[in-house]
């Protein structure tokens, strides 16, 4: 399993990688996750439903996440707003 | 006389450097401080196109992985992304429908009559600011509002400011886009697969009031969606 976060300016980067069937790193990867809960990101899985179509599943603790799962992706919460167009 | 002489310069020499090295010592001191505070400031703020670029190109490549084939393609060949509505209760079909563009709001509208229902305005600034800016890259953008869209569509527009149409993004740009939609969706290479699949077309032509009324109650009100 890879933990990655959406970094501003940069693209993605991994914050941990680990199996979670090895106690270790399951918990290097729990600790990993918590501090991005901590920081004040939005957890999602990227999962495929049974008719093939992909969606994404918010998770809120590091045991909601699926076992099977590739990879969790953190991103910065949603906030409403009125975005402009220039950089 | 002149050993005399030679001599007085050297000494005069040593001295005026033994008086200036302090002095000379402490501007150089400044100007490498000084230089250090400019790259620090340009690494923070300044626009550097070619990281900017190969942040976009991570982006592509984690947002591709995501979506399905389909949805990359309209991506990739349109520049935005459409999700379904009413995500949370497939089993009547969606009668609405999101167009995602990167940093702007998502566009709510009909897929059956094309037209448009509402802006909602959300952001996912990135607080930490790596480089100066809060701002994903334009497909990280889209991935956020992907995720949040199908995770929890309820919540998301819940967060997000409501306006109408035309708000930020130009009502005609936007039936022009669900023209190239349609056009693309004709198109034998334009939607790869299960385009018209099962689950991702509209069952039932649904009446904007219906719409309405079925993105209200996701909403929470009735009156979210303004009815026809």
């Amino acid at each position: 399993m890879r933990l990655l976060r959406l970094k501003a300016g940069h693209g993605e980067v991994m914050l941990a990688e680990g199996d979670v069937e090895v106690p270790e790193q399951e918990l290097e990867l729990i600790e990993a996750f918590r501090r991005e809960l901590d920081q004040g990101m939005c957890a999602a899985v990227p999962t495929e439903t049974s008719d093939g179509r992909r969606e994404a599943e918010l998770v809120k603790s590091f045991d909601e996440v699926p076992r099977d799962a590739e990879r969790v992706i953190f991103f910065p919460r949603a906030a409403g707003g009125a975005p402009g167009t220039s950089r | 006389m002149w050993l005399a002489l030679g001599t007085t310069a050297v000494v005069l020499l040593a001295l005026l450097w033994d008086l200036a090295r302090p002095w000379l010592r402490r501007k150089l001191a400044e100007r490498r401080t000084a230089a250090a505070a400019r790259r620090e400031r340009a690494a923070q703020t300044g626009y550097d196109p070619g990281r900017e670029r190969r942040a976009e190109q991570r982006a592509r490549a984690l947002l591709r992985s995501c979506v399905d084939e389909e949805a990359w393609a309209m991506y990739r060949d349109l520049g935005f992304l459409r999700v379904w509505g009413g995500l949370g209760d497939r089993a009547r079909g969606a009668s609405y429908a999101y167009l995602i563009y990167p940093h702007k709001p998502i566009v709510a509208y009909l897929p059956q009559t094309g037209e448009l229902l509402n802006e909602y305005c959300v952001a996912f600034p990135d607080q930490s600011r790596p480089y100066g800016s809060a701002r994903l890259p334009d497909s990280d953008d889209v991935l956020a509002k992907w995720m949040a869209l199908t995770a929890d569509e309820r919540h998301l527009i819940a967060e997000a400011n409501m306006h109408l149409p035309g708000r930020q993004v130009d009502p005609e740009r936007a039936r022009r886009d669900l023209l190239r939609l349609a056009r693309w969706e004709r198109t034998p290479g334009g939607a790869p697969r299960g385009a018209h699949a099962e689950g991702h077309t509209p069952p039932s032509t649904p009446s904007r009031a219906q719409a309405g009324r079925q993105a209200g109650e996701l909403m929470g009100g009735a009156d979210s969606v303004p009815a026809a």
